[in-house]
C-alpha cells in the first residue's frame, strides 16, 4: 500500500468517525433527535463507540491478512474515536439519564445505586474503564515508557470490546440480532489473535530447539 | 402520599399548545400537497388528517388537564413487538395490517359468549374522549387522548358468571401482516390479563382512536385495552378475544421473563425493574428523565384501594 492510498484511507476513516458525531450535533441543534432524545442520544454514542472499537480492534488481523503495514496507525486513531464516543456516552448517561444537567434533580446515590444494581449499567462501566488508561496512554511518550508492558497493557481492548458487547447484550429485552452479531464478531477478532499468538510461541520454540540441535551437533 | 398537581409540572416538559396546533396545520398542509404526488402511499395513512374522524365523542370528567403529546409523537415511537422490535417499526410496518372487518371473540365463563363484529361490540356504546397518562416500563412517559369506552360496560353486558375473576385478553396472530410474528421475539399470540375489579374499574377502557380519529395500526388499531395505571404493556393492542376465566391467565411479557415483568405491573416509583430504576421517567419531548414518577402513575387515589393489604414489592 503506497503512502498515498494510506493518506486517502485516513481521510475516509476520520470522515466515517466524525460523521455520527456531526449528525447528532446537526440534528440536536434543529431539535431533530426523534420522539425520545435521551434514548437517540444513549443509543447513538453507545453504538458508534462498540463499532468503533471493534474496527480498531480488526486491524491487527487486517494487517496481517493483507500485508499493508502502514494500516496499524489506524488502531490509534479508530481506539481514540471509540474512547471519545463512549465519553460522550457516558456524559449523556449522566446529565441526560440521570439528570445531572440540573443540579437539583442529580442523585449520585442514584447513579451508585443503577451501578451496583443493574449488571447492564455495571458492564458498560466495566468496558468504560477499560478503555480510559488505553487514551491515556496512547501518546508516543507513554508506548516508549511501557515497552513491552504498553502491549500487555492495550489487551484491555478486548475486555473493552467484551464488556461492551455484553452491555448491549444484557440491556435487550428480548433476544435481538445486533447484540449478538456485533458479540459474534468480537469472538471472531479475539480467536484469530489467540490463534496467531499459538502459531507465533510454536514456531518460536521451533527456532530455539533449532538451535539448540546445532549446538549440540558443533559440540 | 403526596400527588403531584398538573400545575406543578414543568411546562418546558410538554409541548405548547400553540407549537401541537402549528404543527397539525403544518401536517395537514403538507398531506394535502403531497396527495398529489404520493397518491396512496402508505406514508399517508400515518397522517393525522388521513385517518378517519370518530363522531359523537363525549369529554370525560376523568381526563388530565395536561397538555396531551402530539399526533407524531404518539404515532412514531411505539413499542408493538408484532411488527418488530425498534420503535420506530410499528410506524414503519403496521400499514400492511387489514383491520377491516374485524371479529372479537367474547367468550368463557359469560352467560353469552358471542363473536362480535367490531361494530356490533362498540356501537351501544358512548364513546368518551380519555387524556391520560402513559406510562411505558421503560421510563418513558407520554399524556395521550384516547377515544373509547369504559371496559366495565361492556363485562356488564355480556354478563360473566360469578367464578369468573379474570378476563383474559388475546392480540390477532396473523404472521402474514405482522413481520414482527416470524421472529421469535415474543410467544405469539400476545395475551394480557386483568383482574376482575381491574377490569371493572372505571378508568379501564377499551380505546378505539386517539386525537378524535380512529387509531392507527401502529398503536393497536381497531381495538385495544388502555389501563393507565400499569405499565403500557398490559394495555394489549389489536384485541381478537377476550375470555372471562377463573384462574390468572399467563400474560406475554411475563412468560418472556419473570423475574422482570409480574401479573399486576402496576407503576410504582419505588420497585425497580432490574435493568433500570422507576424512580423516574422521561416526557417524551424532553431532554432530560427527570420527571418524579409517581405512584400508579398519579392514579393512587382512584385505584390504590384495589391492592390494600397486598405487598407491592412480592405483586409486581
Ligand atoms: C460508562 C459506563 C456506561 C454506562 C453507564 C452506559 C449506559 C447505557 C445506557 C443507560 C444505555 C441505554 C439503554 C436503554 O436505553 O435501554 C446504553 C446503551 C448502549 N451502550 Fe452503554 N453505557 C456505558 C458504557 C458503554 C461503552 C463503553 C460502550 C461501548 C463500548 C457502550 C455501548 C452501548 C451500546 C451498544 C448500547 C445500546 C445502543 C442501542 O440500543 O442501540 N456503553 N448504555
Amino acid at each position: 500500500m503506497s503512502a498515498g492510498a494510506m493518506r486517502a484511507v485516513k481521510v475516509l476513516v476520520w470522515a466515517a468517525c466524525i460523521w455520527p458525531g456531526a449528525n447528532l450535533f446537526y440534528n440536536a441543534f434543529w431539535g431533530d433527535l426523534g420522539v425520545n432524545p435521551v434514548e437517540t442520544l444513549e443509543h447513538t454514542s453507545g453504538e458508534t463507540a462498540l463499532v468503533i472499537l471493534l474496527c480498531s480492534l480488526a486491524i491487527t488481523p487486517v494487517r496481517r491478512l493483507t500485508g499493508w503495514n502502514r494500516l496499524q496507525s489506524l488502531r490509534r486513531l479508530l481506539g481514540l474515536w471509540a474512547f471519545f464516543y463512549a465519553l460522550a456516552h457516558l456524559s449523556f448517561y449522566i446529565l441526560f439519564d440521570q439528570a445531572c444537567l440540573y443540579w437539583a434533580d442529580c442523585q449520585l446515590k442514584a447513579v451508585v445505586d443503577d451501578v451496583m444494581k443493574r449488571k447492564f449499567i455495571l458492564s458498560g462501566m466495566v468496558a468504560f474503564f477499560a478503555m480510559l488508561p488505553l487514551a491515556l496512554t496512547s501518546t508516543k511518550g507513554w508506548i516508549r515508557r511501557l515497552g513491552k508492558r504498553w502491549q500487555t497493557l492495550h489487551r484491555l481492548a478486548y475486555v473493552a470490546g467484551a464488556a461492551g458487547a455484553i452491555h448491549f447484550i444484557w440491556k435487550t429485552k428480548v433476544p435481538e440480532t445486533k447484540p449478538y452479531l456485533y458479540g459474534g464478531i468480537l469472538l471472531v477478532l479475539l480467536a484469530v489473535r489467540v490463534a496467531y499468538s499459538w502459531r507465533k510461541r510454536r514456531a518460536e520454540r521451533g527456532r530455539v530447539s533449532t538451535v539448540k540441535n546445532s549446538r549440540n551437533i558443533a559440540s | 402520599m403526596l400527588i403531584k398537581r398538573a400545575s406543578d409540572i414543568r411546562s418546558s416538559e410538554i409541548t405548547p399548545e400553540s407549537v401541537y396546533r402549528s404543527r397539525r396545520e403544518f401536517l395537514q398542509t403538507a398531506a394535502a400537497g403531497a396527495i398529489g404526488a404520493y397518491a396512496g402511499a402508505s406514508l399517508l395513512a400515518d397522517d393525522l388528517w388521513a385517518q378517519a374522524a370518530i363522531v359523537g365523542v363525549k369529554k370525560s370528567p376523568l381526563s388530565t388537564t395536561e397538555e396531551a403529546h402530539t399526533w407524531e409523537q404518539v404515532t412514531q415511537y411505539n413499542n408493538f413487538y408484532e411488527f418488530g422490535t425498534q420503535k420506530s417499526d410499528p410506524a414503519r410496518y403496521a400499514g400492511q395490517l387489514k383491520v377491516k372487518p374485524w371479529t372479537v371473540k367474547v367468550d368463557g365463563m359469560v352467560a353469552k359468549p358471542v363473536d362480535y363484529a367490531l361494530e356490533d361490540l362498540i356501537k351501544p356504546h358512548q364513546l368518551e374522549e380519555r387524556v391520560y397518562r402513559f406510562r411505558c416500563v421503560e421510563a418513558w412517559s407520554a399524556v395521550i387522548p384516547w377515544v373509547g369506552f369504559p371496559l366495565a360496560d361492556l363485562i356488564k353486558r355480556v354478563q360473566p358468571q360469578g367464578k369468573a375473576a379474570y378476563v383474559a385478553f388475546t392480540t390477532l396472530q396473523r404472521p402474514v401482516e405482522m413481520p414482527g410474528q416470524r421472529t421469535g421475539s415474543l410467544d405469539w399470540p400476545y395475551v394480557e390479563g386483568l383482574r376482575m375489579d381491574e377490569a371493572m374499574h372505571p378508568l379501564t377502557i377499551l380505546a378505539t382512536g386517539i386525537f378524535g380519529k380512529e387509531l392507527p395500526n401502529q398503536n393497536g388499531a381497531p381495538i385495544r385495552l388502555v389501563v393507565p395505571w400499569k405499565y403500557g404493556f398490559k394495555s394489549i393492542k389489536s384485541i381478537v378475544r377476550i375470555s372471562f376465566v377463573e384462574k390468572m391467565p399467563p400474560t406475554s411479557w411475563n412468560i418472556a421473563n419473570a423475574a422482570e415483568y409480574g401479573f399486576y405491573s402496576n407503576v410504582n416509583p419505588m420497585v425497580g425493574h432490574p435493568r433500570w430504576s422507576q424512580a423516574r421517567e422521561t416526557r417524551l419531548g424532553s431532554f432530560v428523565k427527570n420527571k418524579p414518577t409517581l405512584m400508579f402513575n398519579g392514579y393512587a387515589d382512584q385505584v390504590a384501594k384495589l391492592y390494600d393489604g397486598m405487598d407491592l414489592k412480592k405483586f409486581y
